[in-house]
């Protein structure tokens, strides 16, 4: 464990670098202090997460997050992630008796999965580093407003985004109404370019191989999308031990929504695939979903509570309940279980496969993320008080995705296939604030 | 689900931030509320996490805050 004195520099130097960023930001707005080991004000969160999925994605994610209260009670807060994904995902393509080859997103390469195996795609490696920052102040009495800017940027995804925010208290700040916008405007440049809808997935062409039957599947080789969302807020405080929240939320995401590395298999009356053809998804989604939330304080723990649900017009119904236990051990220890219960409706255009000599339809995915799907979440969080009041936990949380039929019958050899396999994947995180 | 469910959720909240008036604290007995543990969100980067690992796997986002772009995820 760190000395006190060697965590004093380390803040010391984050907080001078922070510093130096917002007051090149803002030119002139404030003098950097002459001696950042006494100046306080800047307080830091910090976290690292693991995620591994068995046999497919893993991630690695760090987050910085420093915060300055200024005397005013305006707050700023800057905020770096980075994250890296290896690993394998599902590519749309049905499980079938015999092994079957996918050339990769370039074109250049394939890959083989094994008979009985859901094909996935090990093609993916990313790296994303993302800064978000936000500024928040009271504007007049009982009115208090926030700005924010997103940046993100990966290999092939570059996603821009703005959000503002007021907020009014009201009966002696027990009651709060609020109301807030975001704006996203993403380019997305994937690897091998954007498919063309429902072409065929092209044998690969090799490093010096013919790639016009390639580029004939492509048209184009980046497009972009826009998410705007709009939230109406209420929070109350009913009595000495409880606080609740209450959102509405209206979200249009409008362009390019398909995703360009999933195929649907063509499978003929035995169920055997005859052809891989990508992807196609509506232009346009308009999401909804209504948020409700409460903390109780008992003698000792705090439960909280929420629940989310969304509709939106792609079909897709989803209900989501979180909840949270913390219970104080005493001297700054807690424990906090973590369960959560998600489960989802297919979107009007899943399907697990496209029948063979059956018209195509407008828009098809076999993507099970958009499929019908249940999920739970089981974590625990150990957390304790360092000397000097800065903060360690710990957690470890264990998800399972378990996808469903939607109503599709599986013609021939695929009613021995697994079509819908379940997804496990273990979080682990250790976070530090000081 | 149907527009009735939708509603009446619409109908609760409504009827609940009209009885709100009396509700609520005052401000000497803000004791057990101010504890950092009793915020909404009690833990940001907690749910900044999760909040990006449910966008990657699950057709849903946002609903407490923001749902968002921000990447491409696999």
């Amino acid at each position: 464990m760190k000395s006190k004195s060697q965590n004093k520099n380390i803040k010391a130097a984050l907080t001078l670098a922070t510093t130096a960023l917002f007051s090149n930001a803002q030119a002139g707005a404030a003098p950097l202090p002459s001696d950042a080991s006494t100046e306080d004000a800047w307080s830091f969160d910090s976290a690292f997460l693991y995620y591994s999925e068995a046999d497919r994605v893993s991630a690695a994610e760090a987050i910085i997050s420093a915060k300055k209260t200024y005397t005013d009670d305006s707050v700023l807060n800057l905020k770096l992630t980075i994250d890296a994904l290896t690993g394998a995902s599902a590519n749309g393509a049905v499980a079938q008796p015999n092994v079957q080859t996918f050339t990769r997103p370039s074109g250049k390469g394939d890959y083989d999965i094994k008979a009985g195996d859901t094909p996935l795609d090990d093609t993916f490696h990313d790296t994303r580093v993302q800064l978000n920052a936000q500024w928040t102040q009271a504007l007049a009495q009982n009115y208090t407003g926030s700005v924010g800017a997103h940046i993100s940027k990966e290999y092939d995804y570059l996603s821009l985004g703005i959000n503002g925010n007021i907020a009014y208290d009201f009966n002696k700040k027990n009651s709060t109404i609020s109301f807030g916008l975001s704006h996203f405007q993403d380019t997305f440049t994937p690897e091998g370019g954007i498919r063309k809808a429902f072409a065929s997935m092209t044998s690969a062409y090799g490093d010096d191989g013919d790639q016009s039957g390639h580029d004939a599947t492509r048209i184009g080789n980046d497009d972009d999308k826009t998410t705007s969302d709009i939230m109406v807020g209420f929070t109350q405080v009913i009595n000495r031990r409880m606080v609740t929240q209450f959102n509405y939320s209206y979200s249009v995401v409008d362009g390019y929504l398909t995703d360009p590395f999933k195929v649907l298999s063509l499978v003929n009356t035995g169920g055997v695939a005859q052809d891989y053809l990508y992807e196609n998804r509506p232009n346009k989604r308009t999401k909804q979903s209504v948020f409700a939330q409460a903390k109780y304080h008992f003698d000792e723990t705090i439960l909280d509570v929420s629940y989310r649900y969304m509709w939106d017009d792609w079909k897709i119904d989803s209900h989501t309940v979180d909840t949270r236990f913390y219970i104080p051990l005493g001297e700054g220890r807690y424990l906090e279980p973590h369960l959560r219960f998600y489960q989802q409706t297919a979107a009007a255009f899943y399907q697990p496969f496209l029948m063979q000599g059956e018209a195509l339809p407008e828009f098809a995915s076999a993507d099970y993320r958009i499929g019908e799907m249940t999920a739970y979440t089981v974590g625990l969080k150990y957390g304790m008080k360092l000397d000097g009041g800065n903060d360690l936990s710990f957690r470890l949380e264990y998800y399972r995705q378990n996808s469903k039929s939607a109503g599709h019958k599986a013609p021939g050899v695929l009613t021995d296939m697994e079509l819908y396999e379940s997804v496990d994947a273990i979080i682990a995180q250790v976070s530090y604030s000081f | 689900m149907n527009n009735k469910f939708k509603y009446s959720l619409v109908f609760a909240a409504v009827t609940l931030a009209s009885g709100c008036s009396s509700l609520g604290v005052e401000p000497w007995e803000r004791d057990l509320l101010a504890k950092e543990q009793m915020a909404l969100t009690s833990s940001p980067i907690d749910s900044a996490l999760d909040d990006h690992i449910y966008f990657s796997k699950e057709a849903s986002s946002g609903g407490k805050s923001f749902g968002g772009g921000g990447c491409g995820c696999n």
